[in-house]
């Protein structure tokens, strides 16, 4: 991973933005790595939380935004609980998911989950699931 | 003991067998649940986004729904509905700024005043019944028969949710003993399921699936007793896709609490709906001699 650092980029926007949204100081992170430590769905993310929280501390806004971590957060609050410095991580992650569809797009559609899904899910999990990845 | 109910959607569809032996443990135990006569969906999550009030409105509807049937309290069964609306009340609690803008969009004759205590089912089964009463309801003991308990994620955190420690939370082993079940101590017993992971990947909750299941087996486990249902979909229903990735796999039942406690207290009737489940909990409730 190669990210080059400028004032300005440091500066970030978007850092601002998920500050606001979530609540939280990003920079209280110390990087212990202890979210990352508990994370059930680490195994799918292409940054782990705590790389997430050292990209949005930089400002690295493309790289975050575009990652799948956010979206494979699963809400459980785990990190959360377990941050030493009281971060609630997981408001850090919707406010990213928010940020992205805030733009109007949708990461899951749901005219596009099949038919023969739709009938074994229950509806806990559709809205749930919608509530989380659609505008 | 008489509460105000909210049984959110999926206990009166895909959950009606939680539902329906909830209501016949509480039956027992001399809980009056009466279900709130307007209810609509609580949002099935919370939102976690300072600038997003709109998304509290859905529990702030209900949490009026119950102050205008006159209750302080307002059981809950369903853990991501009691995540949702506890949330909700306790920010409705602690920003009164915020909760002023909800009542004026919400433009209700009244104004919800903050005061409704969030309550889960569980909760009032261990401090307002008692375990020893559970236990002295017990006709039919689950002597023998091992069961891991499953406790998830949004039931105890984030802590201003818990009603129990959220990393290592006793009520359900509590109650297992209770009634006379062996509760296997699993460390997998908090972890999440993968949650909502499940419309769009359900290959991953395959393998969350397999790792809890298999993790509650190696320690001795022959069932695990739990009470969400997003939780009971994904470790029962999402084992076909755990058979189908992993040729050694074993399947394993998994129950609500409820079910085993009707079973223990010796409540007959069509209350179980044991042929919902993906595994059928049967053959071992059989061999222990309980159905």
């Amino acid at each position: 991973m190669r990210i080059i650092l400028k004032g300005s980029k440091v500066k970030s926007k978007l850092t601002e933005k998920v500050e606001k949204i979530s609540g939280q100081n990003i920079f209280a992170c110390y990087q212990c790595g202890k979210c990352s430590a508990g994370c059930p769905m680490i195994d799918s993310m292409d940054y782990m939380p705590n790389q997430a929280m050292k990209l949005l501390q930089m400002g690295a806004a493309e790289e975050i935004i575009n990652s799948k971590t956010m979206w494979m957060c699963a809400s459980c609050h785990t990190c959360s609980v377990r941050c030493p410095r009281d971060i609630d991580l997981s408001a850090v992650m919707e406010a990213l998911r928010l940020i992205y569809l805030r733009t109007n797009v949708n990461k899951v559609e749901p005219s596009q989950i099949p038919e023969e899904e739709l009938k074994d899910l229950p509806q806990i999990a559709l809205v749930c699931n919608f509530r989380k990845m659609t505008r | 003991m008489k509460y105000a109910y909210y049984p959110g959607c999926t206990l009166k569809s895909y959950a009606d067998n939680l539902e329906s032996s909830v209501l016949a443990v509480a039956e027992k135990l001399g809980i009056q649940m009466e279900e709130l006569p307007h209810w609509t969906c609580c949002g099935t999550v919370f939102s976690q986004a300072d600038d997003d009030l709109v998304h509290q409105i859905a529990p702030l509807r209900i949490l009026l729904d119950a102050q205008k049937v006159g209750a302080k309290k307002l059981l809950v069964v369903c853990s991501m509905c009691y995540n949702t609306l506890k949330q909700a009340s306790l920010l409705f609690e602690k920003k009164p700024d915020k909760l002023e803008t909800l009542n004026l969009f919400l433009d209700d004759e009244d104004d919800y005043l903050g005061e409704v205590e969030v309550v889960h089912f569980l909760q009032v089964l261990r401090d307002e019944v008692g375990i020893e009463e559970i236990a002295k309801q017990v006709v039919r003991p689950l002597t023998g028969l091992n069961v891991a308990p499953y406790y998830g994620c949004l039931l105890l955190r984030p802590q201003e949710v818990a009603f129990d420690e959220p990393e290592r939370p006793t009520v359900i082993e509590e109650i297992l003993v209770a009634l006379g079940a062996e509760a296997i101590m699993d460390p997998l017993k908090v972890e999440c399921c993968g949650s909502y992971q499940t419309v769009n990947n359900k290959e991953i909750i395959a393998d969350r699936t397999r790792t809890i299941i298999n993790s509650a087996r190696s320690r001795g486990a022959e069932m695990i007793a739990l009470d969400c249902p997003l939780c009971d979909f994904n470790l029962d229903f999402r084992q076909k896709e755990s058979e189908k990735k992993y040729t050694d796999f074993f399947t394993m039942p998994i129950l609500y609490y409820t079910q085993l406690m009707a079973l223990a207290m010796g409540i007959n009737g069509d209350i179980y709906g044991f042929d919902k489940h993906y595994v059928d909990p049967r053959p071992l409730l059989k061999e222990y001699e309980l159905i």
